[in-house]
């Protein structure tokens, strides 16, 4: 089922033409509203009448994440605060956050991308969506809200947790969309269980689940437990939110709106445009955005892009499940980590970075995170109760840095393996490949 | 010398950790005269008191255990029944605050030396002296 057939189904030559003019408009509205692009393009001597083909968007440069960040809090809008009407925000890594910021226009291509992916997974106005993605600053509980609500659908807006509310409502409201992190999902599940229900009774049609890495046994678990199909969506707050890329039925790759983004695959190292199929660094152009648009961002996710025709009859192109990021950031209980956020907190506690290790595991369905910290002589008294005081305001430290608490454990010195080459902060146990 | 030098040790609680450092300590020629485990459920902090400290801190450093040198003041009780509430009255009464005790026995003189822990020892040894209560002197501990 289609929300927009007319958009999702374009020929190959249209979705370009569209594209490119779109590219063109957007290129020269970033240049002549966002003081960042125009002294970027400025300095680079790239001006928007140099795009005149698709190819051309070579010529401009990439935008980071930490372009966005020295911008903060609002350095890249290109409208006046006036006409922003919402703003979200993800975690910076060291130094400020990212923000991103919503005109009413905006809210609804966002709504439009999220509804399209809703609309295929054969949701409608006589649906119930239950969305236990976090409502707030992140993104996804109000991207998928928009879009929900776009249909028309009923949305109840749990948000994340009261897991036993969450089993109590599916059953009481007969939810009939349940989105969720796949992780979480698979912890309803349990705890439905526990309750004593079989989820599968639940009436549910589908499930959608995004914001954290998964495998394919990770997706079959959760639809086996629920006894419905279950589809992936992609995004990211600097690029707007969810939606970005939604899967179809067909389960293979998430249809990109290429009416609403141009994306490109690069090669991280060198920068360099890789071919169809070749997975590399997803790089996005928001084609179509009044707040803040942001031309060749670099999303550090590795993904393949891949034209071939799809049995759904989208032609839109298909990005295959992340894989990994370029960089060392880490997705636990759907937040992101770097571990330089844990090394900014444990220099609040010791004047010397002590050496510490992360350990990511996942030993039931929801993500545990331990950090253990060596003790030095400047991380020790005789005292117990001051050393479980340091203990403790180690784990507030991270807590304020990373927004989920984590295990502390004080280790010995030297107990953590020390490497020759890059340190091996993080050790991720649980397996996406 | 009054003030008794004690190795704090920092363990992780786990299986053999503890043998490991009395292991390291005996093959090097350290005799523990004196030991105080303070568990939690997260972690140790082990309380030596041993015949040359100094030796002890190199060696356990070497190693590469985190180790602070504390001090405490051992006290001498006739081992009868009352000896040592009797020390911690002289406390009490003097509003002095422990942070630990252990106890073992003077080898030489069949009574029980007492390890007191507080954070303010210099009003400690006063309060001890004004009570005639003997302490002993750290290289008598040491000697043990």
């Amino acid at each position: 089922m289609f929300w927009d057939e007319k958009a999702e189904c374009m020929e190959r030559d249209e979705i370009n033409e569209v594209q490119l003019k779109k590219l063109q408009n957007i290129v020269k509205y970033a240049f002549d509203n966002v003081p960042y692009y125009h002294k970027k393009y400025t300095e680079c001597e790239v001006f928007p009448e140099d795009i005149e083909t698709l190819e051309d968007i070579k010529k401009l440069p990439f935008t980071t994440k930490t372009d966005l960040r020295e911008s903060y809090p609002f350095g890249m809008f290109a409208v006046d605060k006036k006409e922003v009407i919402e703003i979200h925000s993800s975690s910076g890594t060291t130094g400020k956050p990212v923000v991103g910021g919503y005109t009413r226009k905006d809210i609804d291509y966002w709504s439009e991308l999220m509804a399209r992916g809703l609309t295929e997974w054969g949701i409608t106005d006589e649906d119930i969506v239950q969305n236990t993605h976090g409502y707030g600053l992140f993104t996804g509980g109000f991207g998928v809200h928009y879009g929900a609500q776009k249909i028309g659908a009923t949305v109840v807006p749990i948000s994340t947790g009261q897991t036993r509310r969450q089993v109590e409502l599916m059953n009481d409201f007969d939810t009939t969309l349940l989105v969720v992190t796949p992780s979480y999902g698979l912890y309803i599940g349990e705890v439905a269980k526990e309750e004593g229900f079989d989820p599968r009774d639940f009436g549910l049609k589908a499930i959608a689940f995004g914001s954290e890495m998964w495998t394919e046994e990770m997706r079959k678990r959760l639809e086996d437990t629920f006894g419905v199909p279950a589809y992936n969506i992609y995004g990211l707050t600097e690029m707007m939110g969810p939606g970005i890329g939604v899967e179809c039925k067909e389960q293979n790759g998430l249809h990109i709106a290429e009416d609403f983004y141009y994306p490109e695959i690069i090669d991280s190292n060198t920068g360099k445009n890789l071919a169809e199929g070749e997975k590399g660094e997803l790089v996005l152009t928001n084609l179509q955005r009044e707040a803040m648009p942001i031309i060749r961002f670099r999303t550090k996710d590795i993904t393949a892009l891949h034209y071939d025709k799809c049995d759904c009859g989208r032609t839109f192109c298909r990005m295959e499940r992340i894989t990994g990021r370029t960089d060392d950031m880490i997705k636990v209980k759907g937040v992101a980590v770097f571990p330089s956020q844990i090394e900014k907190a444990l220099l609040k506690v010791s004047e010397v970075e002590p050496h510490y290790q992360v350990i990511v595991t996942r030993p039931g369905s929801l993500d545990e995170i331990e950090v253990k910290v060596e003790t030095s002589p400047d991380l020790f008294s005789d005292d117990v109760t001051e050393m479980l005081g340091i203990q403790r305001k180690i784990g507030e430290y991270i807590k304020n840095e990373i927004g989920i608490k984590v295990k502390v454990t004080l280790v010995e010195p030297k107990s953590i393996p020390r490497s020759e080459a890059k340190a091996v902060r993080v050790i991720d146990k649980r397996n996406f490949n | 010398m009054e003030k008794v030098k004690q190795l704090s040790i920092f363990l992780t609680n786990q299986k053999g950790r503890l043998y490991k450092v009395l292991d390291i300590l005996g093959k090097n020629g350290v005799n523990i005269r004196a030991l105080s485990l303070a568990d939690t459920s997260e972690f140790g902090i082990l309380r030596l008191i041993v015949d040359d400290p100094n030796k002890g801190q190199k060696i356990l450093e070497d190693n590469n255990y985190t180790i602070k040198i504390s001090t405490a003041i051992a006290v001498e009780l006739n081992d009868v029944p009352g000896g040592l509430s009797s020390i911690l009255k002289i406390l009490n009464d003097n509003d002095i605050n422990l942070d630990y005790l252990y106890a073992f026995t003077h080898e030489k003189t069949d009574n029980a030396i007492l390890l007191l822990c507080t954070h303010d020892l210099d009003l400690l040894i006063k309060v001890l002296h004004k009570e005639n209560v003997r302490i002993v002197p750290s290289d008598e501990v040491y000697n043990l």
